[in-house]
């Protein structure tokens, strides 16, 4: 491979942002001793066989599953939104974009936080419910208050790239495949849905890799009762002061989403590059 | 186009070197304090006494502390760890030593909290705050009053618990619950804690830090294992709340101001110190955090409400059955161990 001369920044910048670092996790996840204090490191498998017990193993699965479901739903949910703005006029299409995207630029720690007075038990839903006559909902600090969390964060990363294929789709084709005799569904299933693929990959891994690694919803919308993943990885690194063991479970839940990623890629072998693919 | 673009960033580039050229001519000391410790007034007034200004951040709890001190990347001059912290620190020589000629305020503090195992010369530290940990309820809430740690396993009260969201305080709730001593070093009684702490998993609604005072405050939940201050603050605002010391026995504990030993204005550090033991500001602070100062002089100055509480202020024979925490030293790995192995259980 040849760098041209303006390529020597960025090739430098990788270097030292992307490739050391990862080198560095490795190194950690590799050894063991104390965090400060690289002579005292040796070589250890100590900290996989740790974490390759029930007790953790479980952990990973919770995180996964959680993030499955939030991928699912997003998906679900965001589809059919991109579907509609994509098929608007430009001018009411480029507003719901935008009232789509303007919660975004809040503070995401605002955002999650603004769901602790909605979910409370005195809560302004458990209010609502409350006043029409129901039993108040245990809607806090449990899993499904996580979930709603991860959903609520990432839809935009799934509608967004689903909605910029579909708006580039050439709709003619559409008019042809009823033209032809085929129904909505069929037309649906044989000529929108795969002509819009690369979207859904792009943003089904949007939102599937933020879901699996978040701490920050699970921590404020889950009590730090359900620790998934990615509170496990942080507090080895904030309060336990464990870098082996930390770093040994962020190359684990690497290796969980470069799987994740070689079975969506697998659905999007032809059409690489085009519309909204990530890669 | 490309020669304003130039221009530009030459005058973005002088003007914040001005900007910050000016901040640096003031003295400066970083802060680090827990969250929701200190009254806010008190730092102004420090900056404008003593012509300092005072970079002020916050951390949750011990271990955090001691995880960002030791990674460096950031000084602080002045920070207030608890009692097995101090002890862990002196141990690993993180702290610098304080010249008490430059605490003339020392001699304001009531003996009985200098001098006490965790720096049992008292060359390191200046105690700030003291307390207790124990069970706030609300009586409205409650169809019983709670008097012991093992009420908190009473499945009557399945989602109306609260625990601590920190390592030490909430496995010493088990230990205690158990009849073992909060110091163990026994790793037995610890997995005994642990496996207690699991059991009651079921049955919590949440572990928080300083998020728990809205909680009970708001009535979201009726049950918390808090410490004294929060409870004198969260007993102001709602008057349905009680706190008690369970019967089991509990922990006493102290915080007290340190200087790292990279700090970089030690001097500065030195007065905001002593600035801080004065009674008038100790008063101050007390009445804001509601927490016990070790300043009998600014004891006296709280409200009456506040001083002759015993909540803030229990008598010597509520202290009989409780314990200081020490620095577990060698056994440190396993309490990390078997609090990730908690929090990580279902």
């Amino acid at each position: 491979m040849k760098i041209r001369n303006t390529g020597y920044p960025y090739f430098f910048w990788l270097a030292i942002f992307i490739a050391i670092p990862l080198l560095l996790v490795l190194y950690f996840a590799f050894t063991t001793g104390d965090s400060q204090n690289m002579g005292t490191f040796t070589f250890s498998l100590d900290n996989f066989r740790r974490f390759f017990t029930p007790i953790y193993l479980n952990v990973l699965y919770r995180s996964i599953n959680l993030a499955l479901i939030s991928t699912v739903i997003c998906l679900g949910l965001g589809y059919p939104i991109a579907y509609i703005i994509s098929r608007e006029k430009p001018r009411i299409r480029n507003i719901m974009v935008l009232l789509f995207v303007i919660p975004m630029w809040m503070n995401f720690l605002l955002r999650t936080y603004a769901w602790l007075t909605l979910l409370g038990k005195n809560g302004i839903i458990n209010y609502v419910i409350t006043k029409i006559g129901f039993q108040p909902l245990d809607l806090m600090y449990n899993d499904s208050a996580v979930l709603l969390g991860m959903v609520y964060n990432f839809l935009p990363f799934m509608v967004l790239p689903i909605f910029s294929v579909l708006t580039k789709m050439d709709f003619n084709l559409v008019e042809a495949a009823e033209d032809l005799g085929a129904n909505r569904r069929t037309t649906f299933l044989k000529v929108i849905l795969p002509l819009s693929l690369p979207g859904v990959i792009t943003g089904v891994t949007m939102v599937f890799i933020p879901a699996v690694s978040t701490f920050v919803i699970s921590s404020l919308l889950g009590g730090n009762k359900s620790t998934l993943i990615g509170n496990l990885i942080e507090q080895q690194f904030r309060y336990t002061m464990d870098w082996h063991f930390g770093s040994a479970m962020s190359i684990i839940l690497m290796v969980f989403i470069l799987i994740a990623m070689a079975l969506t890629s697998k659905f999007d072998k032809e059409k690489e590059g085009e519309g909204g693919g990530l890669w | 186009m490309k020669k304003r673009i130039v221009l530009l960033l030459a005058l973005v580039m002088i003007i914040s070197a001005v900007a910050t050229g000016c901040g640096e001519s003031k003295p400066t000391i970083n802060v680090y304090n827990w969250g929701d410790y200190i009254d806010p007034d008190v730092l102004d007034m420090f900056e404008e006494e003593f012509g300092v200004k005072v970079v002020y951040d916050t951390y949750a709890t011990n271990e955090d502390l001691y995880v960002k001190l030791k990674q460096g990347g950031s000084s602080y001059d002045v920070i207030f760890p608890s009692d097995y912290m101090i002890e862990r620190m002196i141990r690993e020589e993180l702290l610098s030593e304080i010249d008490l000629s430059k605490i003339d305020q020392i001699s304001k503090v009531d003996e009985t909290f200098l001098n006490l195992d965790y720096d049992p010369e008292n060359k390191y530290s200046v105690p700030y705050m003291w307390g207790t940990v124990g069970i706030i309820y609300n009586k409205e809430m409650v169809s019983r009053p709670l008097t012991k740690w093992s009420d908190l396993w009473d499945p009557e009260f399945s989602g109306d618990i609260i625990m601590l969201n920190s390592q030490r305080d909430t496995i010493a709730v088990a230990l205690k619950k158990l009849g073992y001593s909060l110091n163990t070093r026994n790793i037995t009684e610890l997995e005994a804690a642990r496996d207690e702490l699991i059991a009651q998993k079921s049955l919590v609604y949440a572990y928080l830090g300083d998020e728990v005072k809205d909680v009970i405050v708001g009535e979201e939940a009726a049950i918390a294992v808090v410490w004294s201050g929060d409870a004198v603050a969260m007993i102001r605002e709602n008057p349905n709340l009680e706190y008690v010391m369970p019967e089991e026995g509990t922990n006493l504990w102290f915080d007290a101001m340190v200087i790292p030993n990279n700090a970089k204005n030690k001097e500065d550090a030195q007065k905001f110190i002593n600035f801080m033991t004065r009674p008038d500001i100790a008063a101050l602070n007390a009445d804001y955090i509601g927490y016990s100062s070790p300043i009998p002089e600014a004891v006296e100055m709280l409200p009456d409400e506040i001083k002759n509480s015993l909540v803030g202020y229990p008598t010597d024979d509520m202290l009989e059955n409780t314990e200081i925490f020490k620095d577990p030293q060698d056994i440190l790995s396993e309490y990390d161990r078997i609090w990730t192995e908690i929090t990580s259980a279902q």
